[in-house]
């Protein structure tokens, strides 16, 4: 029971980097772009969060709808201010805006709402599910999270293979150029990406922050990375890839807690995914591009 | 030798590197007149050392990103490793080596020598890699490289060297004494980094990298980095020359970082985490990629920069970022560059 029990906290610790990793995914996927402040889109929607539930008192569901509204917004501005311009320029210095852009929001967010931690309420209060006697318990917020993940994906993957502006984004990922002649809006379609990323990265930050309730400034940075690594692990570029990658670090990471030791968790995560990058070096489902000459 | 070389390079090159040098000397005499005669704030000089040490890491990676054109997410790795066995090695030839400069020297060496074997280790699985996935795997070996060290224990007593993982189960006997103490890193560490020191291994680093870009295996690393594979097939062997300059820029770092450890008198792993890998990227790619002496300003504006803005103090390090992003956006958009062309009067003159 020990096991199943570490290896639910596993898929649901899983399932916020899946959603993490699905913004880092469809925007390299499309932008071809590390976007590194993606993680600290994730802290501004915690606190955004924070702020709607405890302070002006709203439901949290509604205070989870704000910071997907806020965190969308932030999305597109962050794309159009620093990274539109940079369309042509060199993969290295778009990177750099990109950290200069993560600085950046959490250099704000400590001058806005200063380096002390706050505790997050759960949006979902602090219950369980106990199942066999007690035996198992499964807290309402590991439910929630695992559901949104999955809710999400759904949703995503019908967005993706079924409307028009999937088809775009599609295309786009595909050849932008040969998108752009077939008329497709390729300026509109990487800022519905980036507001898509965000906006989803909010509802990551408010069911991290529910399951490990310290919000700092600094919140986002490493969850950030862990997820950039699940997207990496599953591919990046591809959507079940990210899902598949998140769910497998996360699951990986609360094994190596448990297991071997809390201190070499994220040695052991970076580790096998070196391992798995030395296998199949486009990850577990990335597609492996022949180069031509 | 260096000479010959030289002479040989074309002229443009050949000047380049010598007004590198000469720029160089040129800061280190002004420094070291101004700390003498006191014009330099204690705290500027405080911070020659570092500076000092984060060219040495700019110059570094500038070989893996601008010359081999790999981009490297986890260099303050090999710094760490620099550090940590340098200060080691420093701690035990104490009483062997009382005089501190030469144990400076061995103890950079052996710094140096333990971070290129942690770049030829992390090398073999890295370098089979290309582009993005290549940066992510320098990315989680920079995180391996924390969480170990952070996790390390190494004392020495009369039976020899012990060490441990995870917790402390050296079991020194009476007399012996714990030199990295995991999280707590090494503590109570002698300040024998000078920085003339500094100066002579930035020249060092600068002789080695120039000599090496200037040489046939430096021309096959523009060769890779400019088109892989039409490198690979005129026969250049790809994987021995990446290795050769990513060993040889871990071997620099850890050297650098050998030189930064000395400089304070505690130092821990969580120091050199994924933000000062960043910062020395930071610094490659704001002096310009393959630039040497780009490289060097760059990290003597940025070190000193955010020192400078103390009296803005909350908003230096937002500053820094905006900064950053601006100084990104006037150097890589073209209409950004038109307008700023259009502003500078020498240019506009031209134009006429």
């Amino acid at each position: 029971m020990t096991f199943l029990n570490f290896f639910i906290s596993g898929i649901s610790l899983g399932s916020i980097y899946a959603i993490i990793a699905l913004g880092y995914t469809m925007v390299y996927g499309i932008a071809k772009m590390l976007n590194f402040a993606h993680g600290d889109v994730i802290m501004v929607g915690a606190y955004v969060c924070f702020y709607a539930t405890s302070r002006y008192e709203l439901h949290p569901f509604l205070g989870v709808l704000i910071a997907m509204i806020v965190c969308t917004l932030l999305g597109i501005i962050v794309e159009r201010l620093a990274y539109k311009p940079l369309r042509q320029a060199p993969s290295l210095a778009v990177l750099i805006t990109a950290i200069g852009m993560s600085y950046f929001l959490q250099n704000t967010a400590l001058l806005l709402w200063s380096s002390n931690p706050k505790v997050f309420p759960s949006i979902i209060g602090r219950g369980a599910f106990r199942l066999f006697d007690g035996e198992l318990s499964i807290s309402h917020i590991t439910a929630l999270t695992i559901g949104a993940c999955l809710v999400i994906m759904a949703v995503l993957t019908l967005f993706i293979s079924k409307t028009k502006m999937g088809k775009a984004m599609r295309a786009c990922s595909e050849d932008k150029g040969a998108a752009q002649l077939m008329g497709i809006n390729v300026n509109a379609t990487i800022s519905m990406t980036f507001a898509i990323g965000s906006g989803l990265a909010a509802v990551a930050g408010a069911l991290l922050c529910s399951a490990y309730p310290t919000l700092m400034p600094t919140t986002g940075a490493l969850p950030g990375i862990k997820a950039f690594t699940a997207a990496v692990f599953g591919g990046i570029g591809s959507i079940p890839g990210a899902f598949l990658g998140g769910l497998m670090l996360g699951v990986i990471e609360i094994f190596a807690k448990a297991y071997i030791s809390s201190q070499l968790s994220d040695a052991v995560v970076f580790g096998v995914l070196i391992v798995v990058l030395l296998v199949k070096p486009a990850g577990l489902l990335g597609k492996m591009t022949q180069e031509k000459v | 030798m260096t000479m010959r070389r030289l002479i040989n390079l074309k002229r443009v090159e050949a000047r380049r590197i010598y007004l590198t040098y000469a720029i160089v000397i040129a800061a280190y005499i002004i420094c070291q007149v101004m700390s003498s005669t006191k014009i330099l704030s204690s705290s500027m000089r405080g911070m020659l050392v570092p500076i000092c040490a984060y060219m040495v890491m700019a110059v570094s990676l500038n070989l893996v990103v601008g010359i081999l054109g790999e981009l490297s997410l986890g260099h303050a790795g090999f710094m760490s490793v620099g550090a940590f066995s340098g200060v080691a090695a420093a701690v035990l030839m104490q009483n062997v080596i009382p005089f501190a400069p030469v144990r400076l020297a061995i103890a950079m060496i052996i710094a140096a020598v333990f971070a290129a074997a942690a770049g030829f280790i992390i090398g073999i699985p890295v370098l089979r890699l290309k582009g993005d996935y290549l940066a992510i795997v320098t990315l989680a070996f920079g995180e391996i490289i924390k969480s170990i060290l952070n996790n390390f224990y190494l004392g020495v007593d009369s039976q020899g060297l012990q060490f441990s993982m995870l917790s402390d189960t050296t079991r020194l006997l009476p007399g012996g004494k714990l030199i990295i103490r995991g999280p707590m890193g090494i503590s109570g560490i002698q300040k024998i980094a000078t920085f003339p020191a500094g100066f002579i291994l930035l020249m060092i680093a600068l002789i080695i990298v120039f000599n090496l870009v200037n040489s046939r295996s430096g021309r096959a690393f523009m060769a890779i980095r400019d088109d892989r594979i039409a490198a690979e097939s005129i026969g250049l062997d790809i994987t021995k020359y990446k290795m050769m300059a990513f060993v040889m820029s871990a071997a620099l770092a850890g050297a650098a970082g050998a030189l930064f450890a000395m400089n304070y008198s505690t130092i821990v792993a969580n120091k050199f985490d994924f933000n000062t890998s960043i910062l020395i990227l930071v610094f490659v790619v704001l002096g310009g990629q393959g630039n040497m002496l780009g490289g060097i300003i760059a990290a003597a504006v940025l070190t000193i920069l955010p020192e400078k803005l103390r009296s803005f103090s909350e908003y230096r390090m937002l500053l820094y970022a905006v900064v950053l992003i601006v100084m990104m956006l006037a150097t890589n958009n073209a209409e950004i560059k038109e307008f700023l062309s259009r502003l500078n009067p020498f240019k506009h003159k031209e134009a006429d």
